[in-house]
């Protein structure tokens, strides 16, 4: 990325172009005391970039000479965001009307709670200037606007109070009126924060005439509501560019992902696809089981796929793998009719009854004696757990069956499984080495 | 060697070997590990991930984030797709470079959470707003995830627009072995270097594309969502606005057959035609090789680039067919595109919409009742 070689301040970050606001607009004098709070940091233009919602205020950035992004409506925070994310160093100022509160409310509040510095200038004109005088999330008690003839019915968002008990770093409210706004802006953005300024002012053309409105309404209003202007809130939290910057910078450098690879070290002598399902419950390690018939199968110079199922409620219900191992590359990972089931509890067996349907007589079930009872064409093999020489609880019942399963099939050759189970060392690999000798036993 | 992965792996490791730096998005399954990975590995390179507050803001963040310079990856699946849709908009008309992943589940809405289902075909391609072209590429393995996921960044520079990835459920969450001596390694283009005070967009000749402004630079840059002119001012003058929708339409559809990427199985001698795409085409080479296994004569094509149409591959593979069987995980979105183009041949379907993959065998059966009316 590169930096800009020579800094250069502006007369003024206005550029030529004359505003297009209509007269009396609070607009043209928030704009200019934007320029004025630029011109008091002074800031390298190309280092500020002006976000602008869509409303009349979505149009304000065309009159800067500062670098600009124009987005969707209620989604300026998002850009600014992801600005701010990719260049911490660039002062990002967000432009955005009452509107873009109420469709954007999300990321208001998600900006906030990350304390992202970006400086947003809400310009609160109470309705929408743009589409035909329309209420917004800030239409006050009783206002009229073209979608409120009888008087607006909704309650007034407080975006200070919102932003300030969410995360905010800096928090003001006041009007265009007010002469210190410029000195307010350049406060915002140097306080490196998320900081709002909620600034009311009137929309002559519809605002206005519908409500008799005035400078002085403002104030009755702001007092009616009790929501008071000025420097509301002040916080120290950590902006969240900055922090997520430095919290990454000693990953820096760790080595990406690369392929992984299964080494064969052991003989298979399966000659056509072979489909295994292995079904229990939640819990159990059906998956992970299910895991090591996979990777044996690579350690033994075969291809494998797997498929896993359980219900969204992962901690309960059924837990289903469905395996397919092959002497060629695996294109298709469906399974329609199983060669070999593992069946380990009710939950399993109601999941993948279709697929036990379709099973021929040369099948092979092995059941576990809850679920001995299954009706199947296949050939039923009864695993008894129970008669293990040790006590296997709920978690290694699923591998003692299927290392008595591949056993029994000879599909694998056991030294792969327990090769398969080394592949990943913990403090679980003793267990499971245990439970595979005894399975297979 | 061989390894034991999945396609949500080969995407994220595609898109780190691309130079991704920016990743936005939010929970949902079967794009969730994505998310997760990027989360993980980004901050190794300098990069950035986030969880968004929601998919609008996912792809929001993005767009704001290649503005200033990031290559920027955001993954959902249908649902959030739904609220990609008016940015996706934003990142055509702005010309952003963007690779978007879908990882379809089968709809439409919450629909089968989480089964597989290729459904988004067409709604990717017309997603948004105006009906202006987008590029879409399918990987129908999970080797082919990482290719066409690099394929899919070069792309996105190549043309400043958004490239969809079409994965699914299947092809993501499912394991399975990987050659690793197969994987690909396309070329990914770096971005271009917008020289300063050259006006950031382009609109003659047709289709030419400018390089992309970046924010913090030694110029300042400007970007909007509305008609603007090439330095991005608002403008309603109907000959600029012309060249520039004109523009918008001719980089891609003028250009389709650079983008083009098709895998043609062909047997000269052949007479039906497999049409495929995503994790169906895997299930179709398994049913190519059992019927020539069976001295049946078939051909089959694989459509890596759904969008825009690869009509050069297309009318070559038609050449001498009277049959061709399209199969999908839909209702037929596809083969009305086939159906279309192939004015000679007699088109039919292989459909699926509950949640299952199309199996080999409805293949063979296809061609058994294809050629027992020939």
């Amino acid at each position: 990325m590169s930096e800009p070689t020579t800094i250069t301040t502006l007369a003024s970050y206005r550029n030529e172009t004359p505003y297009p606001f209509c007269p009396g607009c609070g607009h043209h004098a928030i704009l200019d005391h934007l320029s004025d709070g630029l011109m008091a940091l002074k800031l390298d233009p190309r280092q500020v970039v002006i976000v602008s919602d869509i409303g009349c205020s979505g149009l304000s950035d065309q009159y800067f000479d500062t670098s600009a992004f124009h987005g969707l409506h209620g989604r300026s925070i998002t850009y600014a965001t992801g600005v701010k994310l990719a260049r911490p160093d660039l002062k990002v100022i967000v432009i955005m009307g009452d509107g873009g509160t109420g469709i954007g409310g999300a990321h208001l509040l998600s900006a906030a709670r990350r304390n992202i510095g970006l400086t947003v200038l809400v310009f609160n004109n109470f309705n929408f200037g743009m589409t035909g005088g329309q209420h917004s999330t800030t239409t006050p008690p009783g206002a009229i606007t073209s979608t409120t003839p009888g008087g607006s019915m909704e309650r007034p968002l407080d975006i200070c109070a919102t932003v300030a008990a969410n995360g905010a770093g800096y928090v003001w409210r006041g009007t265009n009126f007010d002469k210190d706004l410029s000195e307010r802006i350049a406060e915002a953005v140097r306080a490196e924060c998320f900081a709002l300024l909620d600034i009311w002012e009137l929309c002559t053309a519809y605002y206005v005439p519908k409500n008799k409105a005035s400078r002085k309404t403002l104030t009755t209003i702001m007092n009616d509501l009790q929501m008071q202007s000025g420097l509301l809130h002040r916080a120290e939290h950590p902006e969240y560019a900055a922090a997520y910057h430095a919290a990454a910078a000693p990953m820096r450098g760790t080595p990406l992902p690369v392929p992984w690879p299964i080494e064969p070290r052991f003989a298979a002598t399966l000659e056509r696809p072979f489909q295994l399902i292995v079904a229990g419950s939640a819990g159990g390690k059906v998956l992970s089981s299910a895991r090591l018939v996979g990777e044996a199968a690579l350690l033994s110079g075969l291809w494998a796929a797997q498929r896993d199922d359980y219900p969204i409620t992962v901690k309960s219900g059924h837990s289903v793998a469905e395996l397919v191992l092959s002497p060629r590359a695996i294109d298709y990972t469906g399974i329609d009719q199983p060669d070999a089931m593992v069946l380990l509890s009710r939950d399993g067996v109601a999941k993948v009854g279709r697929q036990l349907a379709a099973m021929q007589p040369d099948g092979h079930v092995f059941a576990v004696p809850e679920v001995a009872d299954v009706q199947t064409r296949a050939r039923v093999h009864l695993i008894e757990p129970a008669r293990a020489p040790l006590k296997l609880g709920a978690g290694r019942l699923s591998l003692f069956c299927v290392a008595r399963a591949l056993k029994i099939l000879g599909i694998l050759p056991m030294g792969a499984l327990e090769a398969a189970a080394q592949l990943h060392p913990s403090e679980r690999t003793g267990e499971i080495l245990e439970t595979i000798r005894i399975g297979a036993a | 060697m061989r390894e034991f992965t999945d396609g949500s792996a080969a995407i994220v490791r595609g898109a780190l070997e691309a130079g991704c730096t920016f990743f936005a998005g939010y929970p949902i399954t079967p794009a969730s590990p994505i998310l997760m990975q990027m989360l993980r590995e980004l901050p190794k390179v300098g990069g950035v991930a986030i969880q968004a507050e929601d998919e609008i803001a996912s792809i929001g963040m993005c767009i704001g984030a290649t503005l200033a310079g990031a290559r920027a990856m955001t993954a959902s699946s249908g649902p959030g797709l739904s609220l990609y849709s008016e940015n996706i908009g934003l990142a055509i008309i702005g010309e952003v470079p963007l690779v978007i992943v879908d990882v379809q589940r089968l709809g439409p809405a919450t629909g089968g959470a989480t089964t597989v289902g290729q459904g988004d075909v067409q709604f990717a391609r017309w997603g948004t707003a105006g009906g202006y072209p987008v590029i879409v590429l399918a990987p129908s393995s999970v080797s082919e995830c990482h290719a066409i996921t690099r394929r899919a960044f070069d792309l996105a520079e190549r043309f400043r627009c958004p490239v969809l990835i079409l994965a699914d459920k299947e092809l993501n969450l499912t394991t399975n072995t990987v050659d690793i001596a197969g994987y690909e390694a396309p070329p990914v283009r770096a971005r271009g270097v917008l020289p300063a005070g050259e006006a950031p967009y382009r609109y003659l000749p047709a289709g030419d594309v400018a390089p992309i402004g970046q924010f913090g630079g030694d110029a300042l840059i400007r970007f909007t969502g509305s008609t603007h002119d090439e330095r991005a001012f608002i403008t309603k003058a109907p000959d600029k606005v012309a060249a520039m929708n004109e523009h918008l339409r001719a980089k891609i559809e003028d250009h389709a057959e650079e983008i083009e990427l098709v895998v043609a199985d062909l047997d000269a001698g052949a007479t039906t035609l497999f049409i495929s795409y995503g994790v169906t085409a895997g299930s179709m080479r398994e049913a190519v090789r059992t019927l020539r296994a069976g001295g049946q004569r078939v051909s089959a094509l694989t459509i890596l680039s759904l969008w825009p149409l690869p009509e050069r591959a297309l009318r070559a593979a038609f050449e001498g067919v009277t049959h061709i069987v399209v199969a999908e995980l839909n209702h037929g979105q596809y083969r009305r595109e086939i159906e279309r183009l192939a004015r000679s041949a007699a088109v039919s379907g292989i459909h699926r919409v509950d949640g299952e993959l199309i199996a080999p065998g409805q293949f063979e059966a296809a061609f058994a009742s294809v050629e027992a009316t020939a």
